[in-house]
């Protein structure tokens, strides 16, 4: 059976879409109201509350906890300071991902660590010989995430304190309605944002007084829908949407190393040691195969292809996540993993694999779509991403 | 230093828009506004402590997805939220309702007329084919009917072509459109009052016109709009009002190299040996520059700016006929709690949208007798809008600011508008407002009333027409703003035009400014 979250009492009573969506294992709401359309415009303009307790979380304490961790994946932990969080991959011995999430540092041997996939039996087969212990905690503990410019404003009444001093990527111990919680300065929207981690016991309460706190700033519960374009516009990856886990996958040509999605900014060459870090060294030394990029749809191309048809451009409001064949010079270049509008931006955009030949920095391409039933072809352009990246983010 | 290629006259979001289009080409341009602070017409202020006003307008219509993509608006801080509902109280103390959600609109529109709520769809659908008939007219400069230059004939030639693609059906149904009323057009899908109502109070907004004059049918179209570019409502409100659209475009402007000064009103375009050479500022001070481009009204633009001694006679005359008619006033409120409205009490989605006071086309019809005789309407329609509740930033947390459209308010009022006039206007917007909402009174903290003879004094825009002048037939497309004039071009070299005043005009949709530049530099669209 589906398991609910601690807060399935209040998500329940405002999802009045009655479409949930099933994560981890979890059912969690899609939509509350019947488009997720404010909820996403929550995200950028207000603040947006979202459960994500259906991440997987482990405990990692003990004399060597730092040691295993760093020993596990390509950043370097062991230079993480009390209260930062680090995003990372970590990989197989060939260098290819097996999965991407947070390693907050709690205390000096105390971290804790989250996993889009059940992660124990690989952390456990890093510990050979450690002095630490590995805890899941993910049933125990509950995650919600506040997102948005007012997020800020919100969770400084909420809890009391002042988090101005609350940095991108650190955390800081508080209390909301009496309840300890930890917050971090982190999420999955590239919004000014905080992630807040709780007892699973304490959810209803804190969950309330979040929402009071909140309403006067237009707080509003946001599901997965909304929280896909928002992650889509911030060029945030999604594992099993964007790249497959290597320990799924079934043939070589499925998994991707860190270069190969765009994430080499986390690997650490100078590490003495680190699952994966030969393969890793070899690859940086002769180049990565493929390229993770964002892509734009050229609206006059796009325009043309639906008038051809006799027919206004219909754009996907909803993130799509098939894989969308991408054109160039020559023939197919790359795919497609997961695209949307962006009603902010009002763009049609892409998060996609393209082959890293002969340095190409952003050449047209045309991008495969189905129009009117039949599969036609627009131009496309290689753009920076994040797509959207605003300066309350880090500020 | 280099001299400029450029200066635009007016900050307002259509001179912002065309400078920022200028400079991203490289221009070196000069943007000259005459007011403390950029925006024109689209103009937000903290008008009481705390809350804040956008004064003179209050959603986004339309504004180009194109201009927001190319001058990059959403990192300069433009957000435009989605105006998701449109209430309409009745005096009966029932409501119309309608939604973005296919099945709750049904429902909502059900309960007045099933048949209403099936019609619903069609109309839909037809007015869709129609506005994408109309679109590339928006798009393009208008290509002059009565020339044979091979720029006009090729333009005709491409409508010519786009409208046999549209088939004979909707080429009718569009005839139909063009020169119908409103209430005329609506009464051939629907039964409801209230929807017919409300429908047709799109077609008058602007404009000293009543839903069953010939011409108003058109306007419907523009809601229908939206859905071709991707934005799939027509009505939009910016978050922190529509200040920030103008901030936004002026921001995008200096980060492409464009100057803007405020507080500097021009007094005149020098003309040398008619050409324009630049202007004279009200302090003297003369600036050259190769091009001068005005998002002044026409009437402002060619009869005070420039002046008739170099200007055709024929220009002068279209000018002076030119149709303004300011017909809408603004009441700003700073509210300590919500309207509690007796259809609908308590707080609700109903209040993130519109409401408006349209019961019936007859009840619209009897407020513009009144404006038919000079008079301001006892019982106006209104188009009314909590910003607050859309982006709560725009109230201190838990209070609220309420924007009233109010129509109709003549600019020639019997009289002249005065400060007793104005604020009697204010009481009868407040006191039709408060039938619907009793508890509003008691909740306002702080009253904001602004009639046409307000706009024009403040903003500039002849007659207070939020349009630079009506969109009606007779003054749009190739004639806007006087027939041979229609490109942004004006009978002295070097003058430009980039106001709503010209094509395809007004709204915060930054059209002509946009055109504009791209005449001026040459791109032929």
């Amino acid at each position: 059976m589906l398991r609910t979250t601690p807060f399935h009492a209040r998500t329940a009573a405002l999802c009045a879409s009655h479409a949930w969506r099933r994560w981890a294992g979890y059912v969690v709401a899609s939509s509350y109201e019947l488009s997720h359309d404010r909820e996403y415009h929550a995200i950028r303009s207000a603040a947006a509350l979202l459960d994500v307790s259906p991440l997987c979380k482990y405990l990692v304490a003990g004399r060597d906890a730092a040691r295993l961790l760093d020993r596990m994946v390509p950043r370097d932990v062991s230079r993480a300071g009390i209260g930062q969080v680090l995003y990372t991959p970590w990989c197989d011995a060939a260098g290819k991902v097996l999965d991407d999430g947070t390693i907050a540092r709690l205390d000096e041997t105390v971290f804790r660590v989250t996993a889009a996939e059940p992660g124990l039996r690989w952390l456990e087969a890093n510990a050979a010989g450690l002095d630490v212990s590995i805890e899941d905690t993910s049933d125990a503990t509950a995650a919600l995430a506040l997102q948005g410019p007012s997020a800020r404003d919100i969770l400084e009444r909420a809890c009391g304190a002042d988090l101005a001093g609350l940095r991108y990527f650190r955390l800081t111990a508080a209390r909301i309605a009496g309840h300890p919680v930890t917050i971090s300065r982190t999420g999955y929207t590239g919004d000014l944002g905080y992630e807040i981690w709780l007892d699973a016991a304490d959810a209803l309460p804190v969950w309330d007084a979040l929402v009071a706190a909140g309403t006067p700033y237009g707080i509003t519960p946001a599901g997965m829908l909304a929280l896909d374009v928002a992650r889509i516009e911030a060029g945030l990856m999604l594992l099993d949407v964007d790249y497959v886990s290597a320990r799924k996958a079934l043939i070589e040509s499925q998994t991707s190393s860190p270069y190969e999605l765009d994430l080499g900014w986390t690997v650490d060459l100078g590490k003495e040691t680190f699952v994966g870090r030969d393969a890793l060294a070899a690859e940086a030394a002769r180049g990565p195969a493929w390229r993770f990029v964002g892509i734009a749809v050229d609206w006059d191309s796009f325009e043309r292809l639906f008038a051809e048809a006799g027919l206004a451009p219909r754009v996907p409001l909803a993130a799509w996540r098939t894989s969308v064949p991408l054109y160039g010079d020559g023939g197919q270049v790359g795919y497609a993993t997961s695209g949307v509008w962006s009603p902010l931006l009002k763009q049609y955009i892409a998060l996609a694999h393209v082959e890293a030949r002969p340095a190409a920095p952003g050449p047209a391409r045309e991008r495969e779509g189905t129009r009117e039933h039949r599969r036609r072809r627009a131009a496309a352009h290689v753009v920076k991403k994040p797509f959207f990246d605003p300066e309350r983010k880090r500020a | 230093m280099k001299p400029y290629d450029a200066i635009v006259i007016g900050g307002g979001h259509n001179g912002l828009v065309c400078a920022a289009y200028l400079a991203r080409a490289g221009r070196r341009v000069l943007v000259l506004e005459r007011r403390e602070r950029v925006g024109g017409a689209a103009f937000s202020e903290q008008v009481f402590p705390g809350f804040t006003f956008t004064v003179y307008s209050y959603v986004v219509s339309l504004l180009r997805p194109e201009i927001i993509r190319d001058l990059e608006l959403p990192r300069h801080g433009l957000h435009v939220l989605p105006l998701e509902s449109t209430l309409t109280p009745l005096a009966n103390g029932d409501h119309l309702a309608q939604w973005s959600d296919h099945d709750q609109n049904r429902r909502a529109l059900a309960r007045h007329s099933p048949r209403d709520a099936e019609a619903y769809d069609e109309f839909g659908r037809t007015l869709h084919q129609m506005a994408r008939a109309v679109k590339p007219l928006l798009g393009m400069v208008p290509p002059d009917p009565a020339s044979l230059a091979p720029g006009d004939l090729a333009g005709l030639a491409r409508l010519a072509r786009h409208f046999r693609g549209m088939g004979r059906g909707v080429f009718h149904a569009l005839h139909k459109l063009l020169t119908m009323s409103a209430a005329d057009y609506l009464d051939e899908w629907f039964e409801s009052e209230a929807l017919k109502g409300t429908k047709s109070a799109s077609g008058i907004i602007g404009t000293l016109l009543g839903p069953r004059s010939p011409g108003t049918a058109y306007v419907l179209l523009h809601h229908y709009m939206g859905e071709l570019d991707g934005v799939f409502r027509a009505w939009g409100f910016a978050k922190g009002g529509n200040g920030s659209v103008s901030a936004a475009i002026a921001a995008a402007a200096r980060a492409l190299g464009a100057e803007i000064r405020t507080g500097t009103p021009v007094a005149r375009v020098l003309v040398e040996s008619g050409r324009a050479t630049g202007v004279a500022l009200e302090s003297g001070e003369e600036i050259r520059a190769g091009r001068v481009v005005s998002s002044a009204d026409p009437r402002r633009t060619f009869l005070e700016l420039v002046g008739e001694a170099h200007l055709p006679g024929e220009l002068v005359e279209a000018v002076r006929r030119f149709r303004f008619r300011g017909a809408s006033a603004k009441v700003n409120l700073a509210l300590d709690a919500l309207p509690d409205f007796t259809c609908l009490p308590g707080p609700g989605a109903h209040l993130r949208g519109a409401i408006s006071i349209s019961p019936s086309v007859e009840y619209l019809e009897r407020a513009y007798d009144q404006a038919k005789y000079g008079e301001f309407s006892r019982r106006p329609y209104m188009d009314i809008v909590i910003p607050s509740m859309i982006d709560p930033s725009m109230a201190p947390p838990g209070k609220h600011v309420a924007s009233i459209f109010a129509q109709y308010a003549p600019y020639r009022l019997n009289g002249g508008w005065t400060d007793a006039r104005r604020e009697a206007l204010g009481d009868a917007v407040i006191d039709t407002l408060a039938e619907y909402a009793p508890n509003l009174k008691s909740i306002i903290l702080h009253r904001q009333v602004v009639t046409p003879a307000d706009i024009e004094r403040d903003v500039g825009l002849s007659e207070g027409s939020i349009f630079q002048g009506e969109l009606s037939l007779q003054q749009l497309f190739s004639v806007r703003p006087a027939p041979g004039w229609s490109k942004y071009r004006t009978p002295v070299e070097g003058l430009y035009m980039c106001g709503a005043g010209t094509h395809p005009g007004g709204g915060v949709m930054g059209a002509p400014g946009r055109l504009a530049a791209l005449t001026m530099l040459g791109a032929r669209r």
